[in-house]
């Protein structure tokens, strides 16, 4: 499928060309970047990027499963973006995410797209707020990215999303730990998934003492069942509506779109940088001295 | 990026109603302990479904993995809706409990690939690694 293909198909909706333009993005093709900048502005604006994120175990999968459901009930197009930890010895990861979410695959209207990390934080931030994009170009609004929440990396991929829920459930023993890792400034939603288990009752009430809920920010949700996820999606709506017309939402994306633009900047360096270091005598002489050289080499002299 | 450190994306999956998992994981850990990002989608899938998840996916190959006896019907499947959705390209490879004579006619059916009981994680790894797609 040639580039020009891959422009035209996305506004489409063609399945394919989403996918390619996708995958010329995480492979660093040098046409990523005329697709990028075909994209249909209105429709990226307009699309709400929701993020999931929460402990192994929390249910964000069954719960995504569900909301595309609902969603779809709604009449909406849906793009979801799972990420996935890879392997920092081989470089391989594995997608498991799409097994509770098969009832959708042969929908048109719900585009999956699994991504890993690739060793490279930064660079799965840009590539994964750039598969967002291609997915609102081609329609899709709501975009949900699901992720493992824990830890700063995984906090970083979360911040590409304009509205966040953090799902967590009874009985995984350290989310509250987790939780005072700074999570709880990030997300404007906690959700107390399988609410019908034992120890649920507790872990909300913890929750909201944490956050001082007065604005409903933290909900129960059982999704096995499907129970609480109409409420769920309203909550994400109702704070995403909101920050549109504070201008949040817009101060949000300035900060994640800056972020972005000093990943790709990384990840366009990186190669450069790794053969300046390859020509170094690395073993004499102090390596964060030699970092220095390199970047004052590169530095227009003003800003030396 | 160097064409020999693309990193490869297979899909793992299991058509039909045999619920026998096993080696369908095993090689979806081994693919990723070689390096793959493996999507993998859980058992009793239709044809159609785990060729719809391939082209979302955008993967280099489709492995399935099939032990009751239902190969020949489903596994050309996959290949054809993978036809159908403008994505006969991406390369197809079966195992499972395979009667040797039933390779060849897989074979002329479009499976690029059939791995019978009895072969190594290695092999099955290295083939993953060297397939072309299709007219490449």
């Amino acid at each position: 499928m040639d580039i020009e293909a891959v422009i035209s198909g996305i506004g489409e909706r063609n399945s394919r060309a989403i996918a390619r333009a996708i995958s010329l993005v995480e492979e660093g093709n040098p046409g990523a970047e005329r697709v990028l900048s075909s994209l249909d502005p209105p429709s990226v604006e307009k699309a709400m990027v929701a993020g999931i994120t929460g402990a192994p175990g929390a249910g964000k999968s069954t719960l995504t499963d569900k909301l595309i459901s609902h969603c779809r009930g709604l009449g909406k197009r849906v793009g979801v973006i799972g990420v996935d930890p890879s392997s920092p010895l081989t470089g391989g990861a594995i997608h498991g995410d799409r097994v509770r979410m098969m009832q959708h695959a042969l929908d048109e209207e719900v585009v999956i797209r699994s991504m890993a990390t690739r060793g490279r934080l930064g660079g799965l931030c840009a590539s994964a707020g750039a598969a967002a994009r291609i997915m609102a170009a081609s329609g899709c609004d709501p975009v949900i990215i699901e992720t493992v929440g824990v830890g700063q990396s995984e906090m970083d991929i979360i911040r590409i999303a304009d509205v966040t829920a953090l799902v967590s459930a009874p009985g995984l023993g350290d989310d509250i730990q987790a939780l005072k890792a700074g999570l709880l400034e990030v997300a404007d939603l906690m959700v107390v998934n399988k609410a019908d288990k034992p120890g649920a009752d507790m872990l909300s009430m913890e929750l909201k003492e944490a956050v001082g809920d007065r604005e409903g920010r933290v909900l129960e949700t059982v999704a096995s069942k499907g129970e609480g996820i109409a409420e769920l999606f309203r909550a994400i709506t109702d704070v995403f509506g909101k920050n549109v017309n504070s201008g949040e939402r817009d101060r949000r994306r300035c900060e994640a779109r800056r972020a972005e633009v000093v990943d790709w900047s990384l990840e366009m360096l990186r190669p450069h940088l790794q053969r300046m270091a390859q020509g170094e005598e690395v073993l004499s002489g102090d390596p964060r001295n030699r970092a220095r050289a390199i970047v004052q080499s590169l530095l227009p002299p003003e800003d030396r | 990026m160097a064409e020999e450190k693309r990193i490869r994306r297979v899909l793992i999956g299991k058509p039909g109603l045999d619920g026998h998992d096993r080696g369908a994981k095993v090689i979806a850990r081994a693919l990723r302990d070689s390096g793959f990002e493996v999507i993998y989608t859980g058992i009793r899938r239709t044809p159609e479904q785990i060729a719809a998840a391939a082209v979302q996916e955008d993967v280099d190959a489709v492995g399935l993995s099939l032990l009751s006896g239902a190969h020949m019907e489903l596994f050309p499947e996959v290949v054809e809706h993978l036809k159908q959705r403008g994505a006969g390209d991406i390369p197809v490879i079966g195992g499972g409990i395979i009667p040797e004579e039933d390779v060849r006619a897989l074979k002329e059916k479009g499976i690029r690939k059939v791995f019978t009981p009895g072969t190594s994680i290695q092999e099955i790894a290295d083939a993953f690694r060297e397939l072309e797609p299709e007219g490449a």
